[in-house]
């Protein structure tokens, strides 16, 4: 097998220098009849060629050819060549977590540059290492916010993405965590006056998403006011970073839960992606995960160290403030070096370019007759529209005209099966908006 | 230079500062291709209180300086690329490159997750053949790949374990974790809703089967164990363990940390495990990339299966392949979308690259560690003599007599050009050396390890002071740690007044 | 370093001072010592009650957090705030300047119960030989 470096004879010289005769007595501690007799059922061995043939057999079975108008938590993004080169290098690619800072020097650096770019982007003043993704960021800044107001009741908005206030749920469960719903106003965002109703002195966070689910941006200023005056905690997850490129930071917040997936990292099905909890100062002895800090060594010379390490499991145990260990380090390597690479003026261009991209989908797309706009507030890269008919009936129209249609909100949000969350961003060319505005018409003008 | 380092010899590495301190207004790395529709204005899109003129202290350097820069920091890593990495319990084996090419395939990191079902076939199969194998691997009945870590499989399977309890009327209080457990396992426990009860291992640094019999009453959920052990010992009476619990109804959980151990030698499954997860990045390869990212599927009995995490992959009429999220008692989601699916396409590469000769890594493995054992035995104290499995557990009490403790050698081994084996873990161990090489040593490379070893313990005996100032070669010398925690600097901030005074 | 004659100790390395009703407590040299470089005390705010053998507070050094339990019940009238700059105050001078907390004893009567400073030096002269065999 090519993966293994040794020859027959050098397997039977380290054995007999072990004194052992064969390799099954090195697992003579196994109860004999639990020891597998045959095989396993695998398919392979394959070569290096064959792996590959597979896959691309795999790829070819999926959704190539096809224009997407999905966003709903996870965006096509430009990435430069330069991302996936760097973080292929074996230095990177194949180091473990940096505990033995002196010959980790270069993860850690960069975790340290990582944790000052989320920190510029949300307007907080600590972020840590990663998370495994948004909505479990989310859910660990939740927790983070029950830890520190001694408070048990959430708030959460229903235009937070789905799948996020899920993974809250989950975890939520067995934590004594209650969680509530708030609705949304007619114009998308968080509807303050149900929010006002539900807010006492016993709630722990409110917890919104900006840009919302449905592609809004929340006031975060005024709900920082409204949830400071009964002691709540201001909770802002962030799905869609690229928005921070020309929307103002959720700097009133008090957590930021952020994806960093809009940042040089793919679709990828789901995953790998990288999620960040930011937040002030004075928070951070209850921040979950990974924290690289600056100090100096010996000679006095900058260097950088894993940090405040006393919060996590492997030293807290049972009293740790999460029970991470593996985050997604990898990933957010790739969202410093995407980032760097944009720079502030790369970054804000390509915002500008999302925000005019939706902006001239949305004019195309009310022009049709029967689509309007579902939610007057302002909008990054995604809005809702309404249409006369099913979104599930339309998008199968436009798959024949090969086009991942908009992301149905009725299976997340029962009373909104005519609505549609249509997603644009710099990826997408103004031919196939207008492909797309064409392709709907004809779907709306097809008999029932 | 001592003439004992025959691995590493010192070369020049480039400095470099932090990027924010290259940056100069008007530079850049990364252009967009030209907007091709009207430009919208800002201020009228958004409104004046969201608006934002970019994001201040942003880095503002070119292409060639970000490449260098990144190239520069890279250079001051140990990686598995250069040479061993015996991280106990880490499982730091060789990560094969073609799983990063098939990881980065068109119609492959290219897919949406919300993307029609019937144009994610391929995404599909690739998850129920993984299914399937990690089902022959673990010989259990029901698997999820949804989890991003060990740590969250260790939740899903608690959750998993509490739901199944409350089904039968009572979610029970405990969960019993033995004393050399990995610190996830009490973290997740709590987190699962269920408090944690350790267990002294026995003298031998087993699971103390006696002390378990009284410890077992039906307020026992479940008893998390690693197996093998953290001392890289087989559990040798797992089986008895197993009718403890279940004769009280309580179920066996495994963590699958060590499952290099056993890899088509022996089956979770077949041993009586109702629940354990497997880290893919330590077993089945995938690169752990400085810290992550990992995946933790969860492998379960036939009794857990219907409080799996929606979505479930499910095989309707004529072979096609769907989510099913309608699961009345599924614990919920424990992460959005499908589990790091990039992590998973890299481990199914690696397991369709041995097929059923996987059996030989374990193999390799064990004898690694077994050859190492053998040559360290004396030369350094080793408190549990149980035959090890894929990794074995030293410690520093024989250096220790002249002020040597197992940071210090850890430290020295980086001038040797290794990276350190893990210290101070297990906990049972004090001082400890955790040693694991996995299959991807050759002899060559054992032997350089053993012979540094040797080495390091002689310098222990006759030169302390040079072992306990090591390491001598890097970069940087050992770091106040000290002082990074009593005034953490967790982030870059400009020097500029202005600047100073805005933050 | 000395242990003062007119405080009391606990089995957990704490050390009490009683003047009046208000008891001042901290960890002693020997804690400070097993545990290493202080880098951080979490103490209750002024106001939280404390109860006997509870843990109110943990010391933190690097790679190890220490639960501090209370040796006598009461409410905390005083969190010692130079701890917040300057934890190594705790090591440099643990009798002393770094102290923890100040209380108003619930039940002064449970000092009693406590070691004095003969019975602490054996307690921890019995604990070094146990470690070391």
């Amino acid at each position: 097998m090519r993966y293994l470096p040794k020859s027959p004879v050098e397997r039977q010289d380290m054995l007999a220098a072990i004194g052992a005769k064969s390799i099954d007595e090195l697992f003579e501690s196994i109860p004999e009849r639990y020891r597998l007799r045959e095989a396993l059922k695998l398919p392979g061995p394959l070569s290096e060629t064959e792996v590959i043939e597979f896959f691309k057999a795999r790829a070819a079975e999926n959704s190539g050819g096809y224009t997407s108008f999905l966003g709903a938590g996870v965006y096509s993004h430009l990435r430069s060549v330069i991302t996936d080169a760097i973080i292929q290098r074996g230095e990177f690619l194949t180091s473990y977590t940096p505990y033995q800072a002196e010959i980790t020097q270069g993860t850690l650096q960069a975790i340290f540059e990582f944790q000052t770019l989320m920190c510029q982007l949300t307007g907080q003043e600590v972020a840590n290492a990663s998370m495994y993704d948004g909505s479990t960021a989310t859910t660990e800044a939740v927790l983070m916010a029950e830890r520190l107001t001694g408070r048990q009741r959430v708030l959460v908005a229903r235009s937070v993405h789905p799948e996020y206030r899920d993974v809250l749920k989950t975890y939520a469960k067995n934590s004594g965590l209650h969680v509530e719903e708030i609705p949304y106003a007619a114009d998308g965002t968080l509807d303050q006056k149900a929010l006002q109703a539900a807010l006492k002195d016993d709630v722990a966070a409110v917890v919104v998403q900006s840009p919302n689910f449905f592609g809004v941006i929340e006031p975060v200023a005024g709900l920082s006011n409204t949830a400071h005056t009964t002691g709540a905690l201001l909770v802002v997850a962030v799905a869609e970073g690229v928005s921070l490129g020309i929307v103002k930071a959720p700097a009133e917040a008090d957590i930021v839960a952020m994806e960093a997936q809009s940042f040089g990292l793919a679709p990828s099905y789901g995953g790998p992606f990288a999620g960040v909890v930011a937040s002030r100062d004075k928070f951070v002895r209850q921040m979950p995960g990974r924290l690289a800090g600056q100090t100096t060594d010996s000679e006095g010379q900058r260097g950088f160290v894993l940090t405040l390490a006393t919060r996590e499991q492997h030293i807290r145990r049972e009293k740790a403030t999460s029970n991470i260990c593996t985050n997604q380090a990898l990933c957010a390597l790739a969202a410093t070096v995407h980032l760097t690479l944009l720079g502030k003026e790369g970054l804000r261009e390509m915002a500008h370019q999302n925000l005019s991209k939706a902006q001239f989908a949305l004019s195309e797309l009310v022009k049709i007759p029967g689509v309007r706009r579902a939610f007057d507030a302002p909008f990054f890269n995604e809005f809702t529209i309404e249409l006369p008919r099913s979104v599930k009936l339309v998008n199968a129209y436009m798959l024949r005209e090969k086009i991942i249609g908009p992301f149905v909100l009725g299976t997340a949000y029962p009373e909104l099966t005519k609505h549609a969350l249509v997603c644009v961003t710099e990826t997408t060319s103004r031919a196939e908006i207008e492909r797309f505005a064409a392709a709907l018409r004809r779907a709306l003008e097809q008999p029932l | 230079m001592n003439s004992k380092i025959k691995k590493a010899g010192t070369h020049t590495n480039q400095s470099e500062g932090l990027i924010f301190e290259k940056s100069s207004p008007g530079k850049r790395a990364f252009e967009l291709p030209p907007l091709d529709v009207p430009a919208a204005d800002p201020a009228k899109a958004l409104g004046a209180s969201h608006r934002s003129e970019g994001v201040e202290g942003f880095p503002e350097v070119s292409e060639i300086e970000v490449m260098r820069h990144f190239t520069r920091l890279s250079t001051w890593n140990y990686a598995i690329d250069l040479g061993m990495y015996p991280l106990g319990s880490c499982t730091m084996k060789y990560n094969p490159r073609v799983n990063e090419f098939v990881a980065r395939l068109d119609g492959i990191a290219t897919e949406h997750p919300y993307q029609p079902q019937e144009l994610s076939q391929g995404c599909l199969k690739i998850l129920q053949l993984l299914e399937k194998c990690l089902l022959e691997i673990t010989g259990m009945d029901s698997v999820t790949l949804q989890p991003a870590a060990g740590a969250q499989g260790e939740l899903t399977g608690l959750l998993l374990i509490r739901a199944y309890h409350e089904k039968n009327g009572n979610p029970r209080r405990k969960v019993l974790i033995p004393d050399s457990a990995h610190g996830t396992n009490p973290a997740t426990a709590v987190i699962a809703g269920y408090e944690v009860e350790n267990i002294k291992s026995e003298s031998h640094g087993q699971i103390d089967v006696e002390k378990l019999r009284d410890l077992v009453t039906e307020d026992v959920a479940a008893l998390m164990i690693t197996n093998p052990s953290t001392l890289g010992i087989f559990e040798e009476r797992i089986p008895e363990i197993t009718e403890i619990l279940h004769a009280k109804g309580a179920l066996l959980y495994m963590d699958g940390a060590n499952m290099n151990a056993l890899t088509g030698v022996t089956r979770p499954g077949d041993l009586g495990v109702d629940v354990m997860h497997l880290n893919l990045h330590k077993t089945f390869s995938t690169p752990h990339g400085g810290g992550g990212p990992g995946a933790g599927p969860v492998a379960m009995k036939k009794i857990l299966e219907p409080f799996r995490p929606v979505p479930i992959l499910v095989e309707k009429e004529g072979g096609r392949l769907a989510l099913d999220q309608m699961r009345p008692d599924s614990i919920g989601r424990v992460k959005a979308f499908s589990g790091n699916f990039g992590v998973l396409v890299r481990a199914l590469a690696y397991i369709l690259a041995y097929g059923p000769g996987v059996r030989q890594a374990t193999e390799d493995a064990v004898l690694n560690a077994n050859y190492i054992r053998k040559h360290l035995e004396g030369v350094f104290d080793l408190p549990y003599s149980l035959p090890s499995m894929h990794e074995v557990v030293f410690s520093d009490a024989i250096q220790k007599k002249n002020g040597v403790n197992t940071m210090d050698i850890a430290k020295r081994l980086i001038d040797y050009g290794f990276h350190p084996y893990t210290t101070a873990f297990p906990l049972i161990v004090p001082g400890a050396l955790m040693i694991e090489p996995t299959e991807s040593e050759s002899r060559e490379e054992c032997d350089l390890f053993i012979d540094a070893m040797r080495s390091i313990a002689e310098e222990a005996a006759t030169n302390p002071e040079l072992v306990k100032t090591a390491p001598h070669t890097t970069r940087v010398r050992r770091l106040d740690e000290v002082g990074a925690a009593r005034k953490p600097i967790l982030r870059w901030k400009p020097e500029s007044p202005r600047s100073k005074a805005a933050d | 370093m000395a242990y003062p004659a007119n405080y009391r100790y606990t089995k957990e390395h704490e050390w009490v001072d009683v003047k009046g009703d208000v008891a001042t407590i901290g960890i002693t040299d020997y804690a400070q010592h097993e545990l290493g470089d202080v880098v951080f005390a979490e103490l209750p705010k002024v106001g939280a009650k404390i109860e006997s053998g509870k843990t109110f507070g943990t010391v933190e050094s690097v790679k190890a957090v220490s639960d501090i339990y209370a040796p006598a019940s009461g409410e905390v009238v005083e969190a010692n705030e130079v701890l917040h700059n300057t934890p190594e105050t705790i090591n440099t001078d643990p009798h002393g300047a770094g102290w923890l907390i100040k209380i108003r004893l619930a039940n002064p009567a449970e000092i009693s119960g406590l070691m004095d400073m003969a019975a602490y030096e054996a307690y921890i002269a019995s604990q070094s030989k146990e470690a070391s065999a």
